[in-house]
């Protein structure tokens, strides 16, 4: 019951802050000198033709006004038309969206392996020279944001030793059978393992990149979590009942040492996919952030508050769930 | 013959002093052994030496520990785990913390059972179910099924008793067992464990800074100072006449509960200074024999 | 025992020394870059374009690191794009810091409806994808470097406020400050004369990391070209560039990768080592 109080109570919290994120960007755009409907005519357009065109966008009404023709349209599902390509904003969005969701997801489950996997190592190496240089790594590559990750992977493995593909998310050549923008799923269930292939090639590094600094944070956390388990009674008393090490630190330090972790890593993870937006750009991936720069360039109005407002929807709606796994699995645990 | 004997035991910190200074004892089948001492006395690190979970931060300089005829200390690790998984247990001070919170009580028991004995899960669970009720619990399914959290600080020391002695072990170690618990709680559980260790057979160590227990439980005892062995005799003989200054220190030093005109009498500076004396000379003779 | 503990202090004082070294190399770079350039920065010769470094075959002397498609030379353009980013570091950083400082200790002081509105606004804030958010500013503004250093304190500050309010919270709880307040000393005294000097060591701290996060939010913006509006070098637009001829002349892009990599490594460690300088002092 008190779950559920919570739940609505954040429900209602971020109703609030998706509305300041619309009311904030809505304002922002509009705050720019020139008229984007400007750039869209041919030169030697008449101002009548220019006030046409704005009436039609309803760029000549009050910001308020605007707002409200937007915010009620939204309402009942339609976020206005694209000024660049003249489709819907909705339609566009949600069809860029699922690269940007795989590539993020993708990054996730890596920066999981790779910080778990380092945090675990570590744990068991303790007071060795490959901790030292595990915290070291670790170091670095939480210093050093996704940005950079991705160049260096992109000269690393794209130019020096060409592994993987630095473009796009697939192959131009080929022919895809697809029904849904779900590339990464969509040829998995359909068993096209050949597609798979070469659409994991293409987001291989920019997933990385991502997954990078991620990981370095969950190796931190997760092994300073882990120390402080490893020295609890029910760990010694697991050791006196024959159990080596690694079933230790895996059967009975894990479990409990995992869960503090997980708010920031829910955290860290928007993170994460704000970074979609550089790294797509980075490299051509046809994701969500990359429509979005430009679209900011071209001044679509429209389009970017669709994306900004989608960004916000995805950012508030992941720490709800994290809030929540928290909430859940907690108390269990804090009785301890 | 007896079951443990540990022979010369040294340990001290990485880098640092000593912690026990060539401790020996014996533990025969079946005898209760109690180890008492002040904190720091080292008695715990007694106790963690035989079941191999010593802290990191020390070391085992000289002396053996002898299981059942084999010294532990020559084994590797893999089969001296294995060993010491199969016959010995260890009773945990704080209840609240020797179990894992996020296991179901029913797994914590059997575990060892399954893992290390290679036992089928069912005779595991029976097995566990059977040492529940042993240990005065109802509804021992009920508990199986329930998490720590959701039990009193006292039923789960009762499920550590009896998670103890679910491999039926030669030798236990209770480590201070009842000094966390709540007064009214202790002597149930003092009573418990004299009950279960009679009733198996079982050898015990029995870690304590309080003589009163030692007097109800144990059979023998070895007093320590600073790591260093003082005095080691049955019980009877320790309260009748003990035979170390120490030791007769200690015992004036318990309050009498039936004497209320006698006030406390802490050890005195010239006991202190004895034994500590004592202990020099044993560092000496350590490090020229 | 002292199984770890000497070398992660041997460890922290060689991080310190190295990334200050680095910045310090940086900061003489940029100053002195009219007179150690080897080459003018924008000078363009197209008969010059995509030379590759000294080492390589049909490198041309003088221009150690090679050049551009434009024939321009790389290693000027790199100590020449060091000035931005240093100014870029300085500047934003510190703006950054006193805004999101200032109104962090506020609301973890003051609390009541001070804090309820500013944390909401951080809320709001931090809904927005930083980098798409900061492009959308300078498109918005337009491009300067006045632009790049306001959509930095604009995007960033939260950064600060959201730590500097919970120690500062931490602090009003304590002893010192209720002694303080019977003493009669007004909130605003007890905020700036009891609880900040205990909150500075963290803000220095994030001081240096929001500095190599500056430096990156300008790399970026420039990638995008977004950045400053005149032709003068900087090093995301150099890594802009190198990027789009990423397979015929790769020394474009590695060096002034490289340079930004360290620079950023650099703020990073050196907040690191001040952070270990400071704790075993305070707590």
């Amino acid at each position: 019951m008190r779950l559920l109080r919570t739940f609505l109570m954040r429900l209602a919290t971020t109703a609030v802050t998706l509305f300041g994120v619309a009311v904030i960007v809505f304002v922002v755009i509009r705050v720019v000198p020139g008229n984007p409907v400007a750039m869209m005519l041919p030169p030697g357009a008449t101002e009548a033709d220019v006030a046409r065109l704005s009436a039609l966008y309803g760029l000549d009404k009050s910001i308020a006004q605007q707002f409200l023709i937007w915010a009620g349209g939204v309402l009942q599902g339609d976020f206005g038309t694209s000024i660049t390509t003249r489709q819907p904003v909705l339609a566009l969005v949600l069809g860029r969206l699922p690269a940007t969701l795989e590539l993020s997801v993708m990054a996730l489950v890596m920066a999981v392996i790779i910080g778990g996997f380092a945090a675990l190592t570590g744990t068991r190496l303790r007071g060795t020279r490959t901790e030292g240089a595990i915290d070291v790594a670790n170091g670095m590559a939480l210093s050093v944001p996704d940005f950079l990750w991705g160049l260096v992977l992109i000269l690393l493995f794209g130019v020096l030793v060409p592994v993987f593909h630095i473009s796009g998310r697939v192959t131009p050549s080929l022919d895809l059978p697809f029904v849904t923008n779900f590339y990464l799923f969509e040829s998995l269930f359909r068993l096209r393992l050949d597609l798979w292939a070469d659409i994991v090639a293409h987001m291989f590094m920019p997933a990385l990149a991502l997954a990078i600094p991620l990981s370095a944070i969950i190796g931190q956390l997760l092994k300073q979590s882990l120390k402080e388990t490893m020295h609890l009674d029910y760990v010694t008393l697991s050791r006196t009942k024959g159990y080596g090490e690694n079933h230790v630190i895996l059967r009975e330090a894990l479990p409990n040492a995992i869960l503090p972790t997980l708010t920031l890593v829910g955290v860290q993870f928007t993170f994460l996919i704000g970074g979609t937006v550089i790294i797509e750009r980075l490299f051509s991936y046809e994701g969500l952030g990359n429509m979005a720069i430009d679209a900011v360039i071209n001044r679509d109005l429209p389009l970017i508050q669709g994306i900004v407002i989608l960004f916000a929807v995805i950012f508030t709606g992941v720490n709800l769930l994290v809030d929540l796994a928290y909430a859940a699995l907690n108390p269990r645990l804090r009785h301890a | 013959m007896s079951y443990l004997e540990i022979d010369r035991l040294s340990v001290r910190l990485k880098g640092g002093g000593p912690l026990l200074r060539r401790v020996s004892l014996q533990v025969a089948a079946g005898e209760v052994r109690g180890l008492v001492g002040e904190s720091g006395a080292g008695k715990s690190m007694i106790g963690k030496a035989v079941l191999g979970i010593l802290p990191r931060s020390t070391e085992i300089t000289a002396g053996r520990i002898v299981l059942d005829g084999v010294d532990l200390l020559t084994l590797p690790p893999a089969e001296r785990r294995r060993r010491i998984g199969a016959s010995c247990a260890l009773i945990p001070q704080d209840p609240l913390t020797a179990l894992n919170p996020s296991r179901r009580i029913g797994p914590q028991i059997t575990d060892r059972l399954v893992d290390i004995l290679g036992w089928p899960r069912a005779k595991a669970e029976a097995r566990a179910q059977e040492l529940l009720a042993e240990v005065h619990i109802p509804d021992p399914e009920r508990v199986m099924r329930s998490y720590p959290h959701e039990l009193s600080g006292g039923m789960r020391q009762r499920i550590l008793i009896a998670s103890a002695f679910a491999a039926e072990p030669k030798l236990i170690v209770a480590d201070e067992p009842t000094t966390a618990l709540d007064v009214t709680v202790q002597k149930q559980i003092l009573k418990l464990i004299k009950e279960m260790q009679e009733r198996h057979g079982t050898a015990l160590l029995f870690v304590t800074h309080d003589l009163g227990v030692v007097s109800k439980v144990c059979q023998s005892l070895s007093v320590l100072y600073a790591g260093l062995v003082v005095e080691d005799c049955a019980v009877r003989d320790f309260f009748r006449a003990p035979g170390h200054a120490y030791s007769a220190a200690l015992l004036a030093a318990t309050p009498k509960y039936t004497d209320a005109e006698a006030s406390l009498t802490p050890v005195p500076e010239a006991v202190i200074a004895a034994v500590r004396a004592e202990v020099a000379d044993a560092d000496r003779r350590a490090q020229h024999g | 025992m002292l199984d770890g503990r000497g070398s992660v202090k041997r460890r922290a004082g060689a991080r310190l020394w190295l990334s200050a070294g680095w910045l310090s190399l940086l900061v003489l770079a940029a100053v002195l870059a009219p007179w150690i350039a080897p080459k003018d920065p924008l000078a363009q010769d197209l008969f010059l374009g995509r030379l590759p470094p000294f080492w390589v075959a049909g490198a041309e002397p003088g221009y150690y690191l090679g050049t551009d498609s434009l024939g321009r030379d790389v290693l000027s353009r790199i100590l020449y794009g060091a000035r931005l980013a240093l100014i870029v570091a300085l500047v934003a950083g510190s703006v950054t810091c006193l805004l999101g400082a200032g109104l962090g200790l506020m609301a973890g002081y003051l609390r009541g409806w001070v804090d309820v509105l500013i944390s909401r606004f951080i809320d709001i804030w931090m809904a927005f994808p930083p980098v798409l958010f900061s492009i959308l500013l300078i498109a918005v503004i337009g491009p300067g470097l006045g632009s790049i250093i306001l959509a930095i304190v604009i995007i960033d500050w939260t950064r600060f406020a959201r730590v500097v309010r919970a120690e500062a919270m931490a602090q009003g709880a304590m002893d010192y400050v209720a002694s303080a307040r019977v003493a009669g000393r007004g909130r605003l005294g007890i905020m700036l004369r009891e609880i900040l000097p205990n909150v500075l060591p963290t803000i220095v701290v994030l001081l240096t990391l929001e500095m190599g996060i500056a430096v990156i939010v300008e790399a970026i913006l420039s990638f995008v070209n977004l950045s400053i509006s005149t032709d003068d070098p900087t090093w995301g637009g150099m890594i802009a560039e190198g990027r789009a001829a990423v397979h015929q002349a790769w020394w474009v892009l590695v060096f002034p990768l490289i340079t930004l990599f360290l620079t950023v490594l650099s703020f990073s460690q050196l907040g690191e080592g001040l952070k270990d300088r400071f704790d075993p002092v305070l707590r």
